[in-house]
C-alpha cells in the first residue's frame, strides 16, 4: 500500500451541526488509517471543554455566562430558537441511529485523532488549560496547524 | 456468503454513519492478518462506505448478502 498521507481538520465553527461535521470527518479518516489531527480555533474550542464555567475579567466571564462551552451546550447554526432547535436536533438524531456529539468525539479519541486548541482563542475568551478535556494533547499557536496542513493530503476548514 | 465464515460479527444494525465504519476500523485492528469480518449493518450509506473504506485502506471486499433488514457484508483483512 501507498504511504499514507494525513487529514488536518481546523475547526473553527462551535455550531452543534458544524462540529458533527468535523467529527465525522476525522472519525472516518481515522478509521481509514490516516493520521488525523483537528485543530480547534475560536468557537470551535467550545466543543472540547469540560463545561465549566470560564473567564476573569468581566467580559471574559461575560462570554463564559453566554457561552461557557462543552457539547451538550452546542446549538446548530440555523432553527436553534433559544436551545428549543438544539433539543430537536438531537431527538431526530437520537430516532435515526445518528450517533451523538458525545460517542463521535470519544470515536476519534478511540481511533487515535489528535486534539490541538488555538492559544490564541484561549487567551482573547479567558479560557484555561484546566477548562479543556485530558484528552487535548497542546496548547498551540497556527505554525503548529501549518505543520500538520503541510505533513496532510486533506485539510478540511470548517 | 457461501464458503464463507466469519472470525468475528460486527453488529451494526440501527447504526449510522459513520459508526459502522468507526467500529469496523476498531475490530480490524484487533484482526489477525487473513481473517473475515462480517459486518450486520441496515445504513444505506455503508454500501458504498464499505467499499470506498476497503479500496481506501487496502483490505479485501469479499461480499454481500441481502439478509432482508439489513446486509452482511464480508472484509478480509489484507495480509
Amino acid at each position: 500500500m501507498a504511504e499514507k498521507k494525513g487529514t488536518l481538520i481546523i475547526q473553527l465553527s462551535g455550531d452543534f451541526d458544524k462540529v458533527f461535521a468535523g467529527f465525522t470527518l476525522a472519525s472516518a479518516a481515522a478509521a481509514a488509517g490516516m493520521p488525523t489531527t483537528i485543530f480547534f480555533t475560536f468557537w470551535g474550542v467550545k466543543a472540547i471543554q469540560k463545561g465549566n464555567l470560564t473567564g476573569k475579567g468581566f467580559m471574559g466571564r461575560m462570554i463564559g455566562l453566554m457561552n461557557r462551552g462543552g457539547l451538550q451546550r452546542l446549538g446548530p447554526s440555523k432553527f436553534n430558537f433559544g436551545g428549543i432547535g438544539r433539543w430537536m436536533f438531537k431527538k431526530m438524531m437520537a430516532a435515526k441511529g445518528v450517533a451523538g456529539l458525545e460517542e463521535l468525539r470519544q470515536a476519534c479519541i478511540d481511533l487515535g485523532v489528535k486534539f490541538y486548541a488555538c492559544k490564541t482563542s484561549m487567551d482573547v475568551m479567558e479560557i484555561r488549560r484546566e477548562d479543556l478535556i485530558d484528552e487535548v494533547i497542546d496548547v498551540v499557536g497556527a505554525a503548529t496547524a501549518m505543520k500538520y496542513a503541510d505533513a496532510a493530503s486533506v485539510q478540511y476548514f470548517i | 456468503m457461501q464458503g464463507i465464515t466469519p472470525d468475528k460479527v460486527q453488529e451494526s444494525v440501527g447504526q449510522a454513519c459513520p459508526m459502522p465504519i468507526v467500529h469496523m476500523a476498531k475490530n480490524m485492528r484487533i484482526m489477525a492478518p487473513g481473517q473475515v469480518l462480517e459486518i450486520k449493518a441496515d445504513d444505506e450509506g455503508a454500501h458504498a462506505d464499505m467499499r470506498a473504506w476497503c479500496e481506501q485502506t487496502g483490505n479485501e471486499f469479499l461480499g454481500e448478502e441481502n439478509a432482508g433488514e439489513y446486509f452482511r457484508y464480508f472484509i478480509r483483512k489484507k495480509a
